[in-house]
């Protein structure tokens, strides 16, 4: 998360102060990332430095200062909303890892493996799920924080369920040839 | 006591070397105004446990409880007025009748057990208002959005008393929104104290249980911890990781 473009894009709105920006950067994702104060106020004034944002006064970034947004801090700031982030090499993802690792472990199941992760995944999706759930309370930001953690939560889930079947399914018909190097080969050459 | 309980319950076909078995030994209890999701992949034995839950297949062996009466001990009469009276049904495909607007097509299965029309019909508007299909209970089911005629299937499974829903990947090819409000309207029937059970292998529906229960070549083999209280979700939530 870029605290320093979520500030610019508070900032397009028009002059804040500095404690206004806070609250409205907790209020704005959902009250599930909490900010320190001094994050805050550090991130400001290298955005003042580097003439993104601007002040009237010389004084410390502080609780009643006012900033406002400069031209190139909204030029920065629509280039950083269109640019997709960094997708394209695949992540080195732990629970990958663990899943490899355990195909090569004697005497543990990569099944139950699988299940204990799953397990643990589908309960941190309860938990985003009840929060959600009521209605009364409803609050768009978080609605779509949560929709975004269940969204990356599922997919995990997805992809332990398709390794599942695939396991299953070479344990009865292993293949003729090892696809180990082909594999790498491949994702080197996308680089 | 449980409303539901399947006791060491396993179903199989065929005998021999070509026996199957679809389940083996499975335990499992659903209290009244609990949703208990039933995960697994396709092949599992889920779809099979929902049948013999619903009394529409017998097991090999176990019993089935519901309400305290054991199934194995009921007439097929009074096996009849169970899925009749008790037992609701959500399925994949809505599995609604064409010729029959959306008011009929909840109101039918009070008529068929014996509730005069217009008293069926009366229960079966507000169920239809309940769930916020007010203006749409004189519409045929071709005349529906996907959302809105699993809507109309839910309110035909809760109409009357049932107080056990049954479904199976109630949300089918529903886009997720309205995935999500299939999942709020079970909800809502479970807090009104039914009990349900909704096999799925959707992470994301399954999450809105209150208990996730795992099944795997007709085994249960692990299920979910209990949710924690409300004032401790916010707190133990974990910080989601930074992106770059």
């Amino acid at each position: 998360m870029s605290v320093r473009h979520a500030l610019l894009a508070l900032l397009s709105e028009g002059p804040k102060y500095g404690l206004q920006l806070r609250q409205e950067f907790e209020e704005s994702t959902g009250e599930v990332w909490p900010l320190n104060v001094g994050q805050v106020y550090t991130t400001l004034q290298r955005l003042e430095r580097d003439e993104l944002i601007e002040s009237d006064d010389e004084e410390e970034a502080g609780p009643q200062k006012v900033f406002r947004i400069t031209r190139p801090g909204r030029e920065e700031l629509d280039a950083w909303l269109s640019t997709p982030p960094d997708m394209t090499s695949p992540p080195r993802d732990e629970l990958v890892i663990k899943v490899l690792a355990a195909l090569r472990v004697p005497g543990v199941s990569v099944h139950d493996v699988i299940q204990v992760h799953r397990r643990y995944l589908v309960e941190l999706m309860q938990q985003w799920t009840r929060l959600k759930e009521d209605e009364t309370d409803f609050d768009l930001t978080f609605a779509l924080v949560a929709d975004a953690e269940l969204f990356r939560l599922d997919s995990v889930v997805r992809w332990l369920d398709v390794a599942d079947g695939r396991l299953k399914r070479a344990a009865h018909e292993p293949p003729s040839a090892t696809p180990g190097p082909r594999i790498r080969r491949r994702l080197v050459a996308r680089r | 006591m449980s409303f539901l309980e399947l006791r060491d319950v396993s179903k199989s076909y065929g005998s021999g070397a070509t026996e199957v078995h679809a389940i083996r030994h499975v335990n499992l209890a659903v209290e009244r105004g609990s949703l208990v999701a039933v995960m697994g992949p396709s092949g599992s034995g889920k779809s099979t446990l929902l049948t013999i839950v619903g009394s529409l297949e017998e097991p090999t062996s176990g019993e089935v409880v519901i309400d305290g009466r054991a199934l194995s001990t009921m007439s097929r009469n009074e096996k009849a007025r169970l899925r009749r009276r008790t037992v609701g049904y959500v399925f994949q495909d809505f599995n609604l009748l064409a010729g029959l607007t959306a008011v009929e097509n909840v109101a039918l299965p009070l008529e068929l057990d014996g509730v005069p029309g217009k008293t069926a019909q009366r229960t079966a508007i507000s169920r239809l208002e309940e769930l916020g299909l007010a203006d749409r209970g004189a519409h045929y089911p071709d005349e529906l959005s996907g959302g809105e005629r699993q809507r109309v299937a839910i309110a035909r499974a809760v109409v009357g008393d049932r107080a056990l829903l049954l479904a199976d990947e109630p949300s089918g090819a529903l886009d997720s929104i309205n995935g999500e409000a299939v999942m709020r309207m079970i909800l809502t029937a479970c807090h009104r104290g039914v009990a349900a059970v909704v096999v799925t292998h959707d992470a994301q529906l399954a999450s809105w249980a209150d208990r996730v229960v795992f099944i795997r070549d007709g085994r249960i083999v692990d299920q979910t911890a209990p949710p924690p209280s409300a004032e401790s979700l916010l707190q133990d939530l974990p910080e989601p990781t930074p992106r770059p």
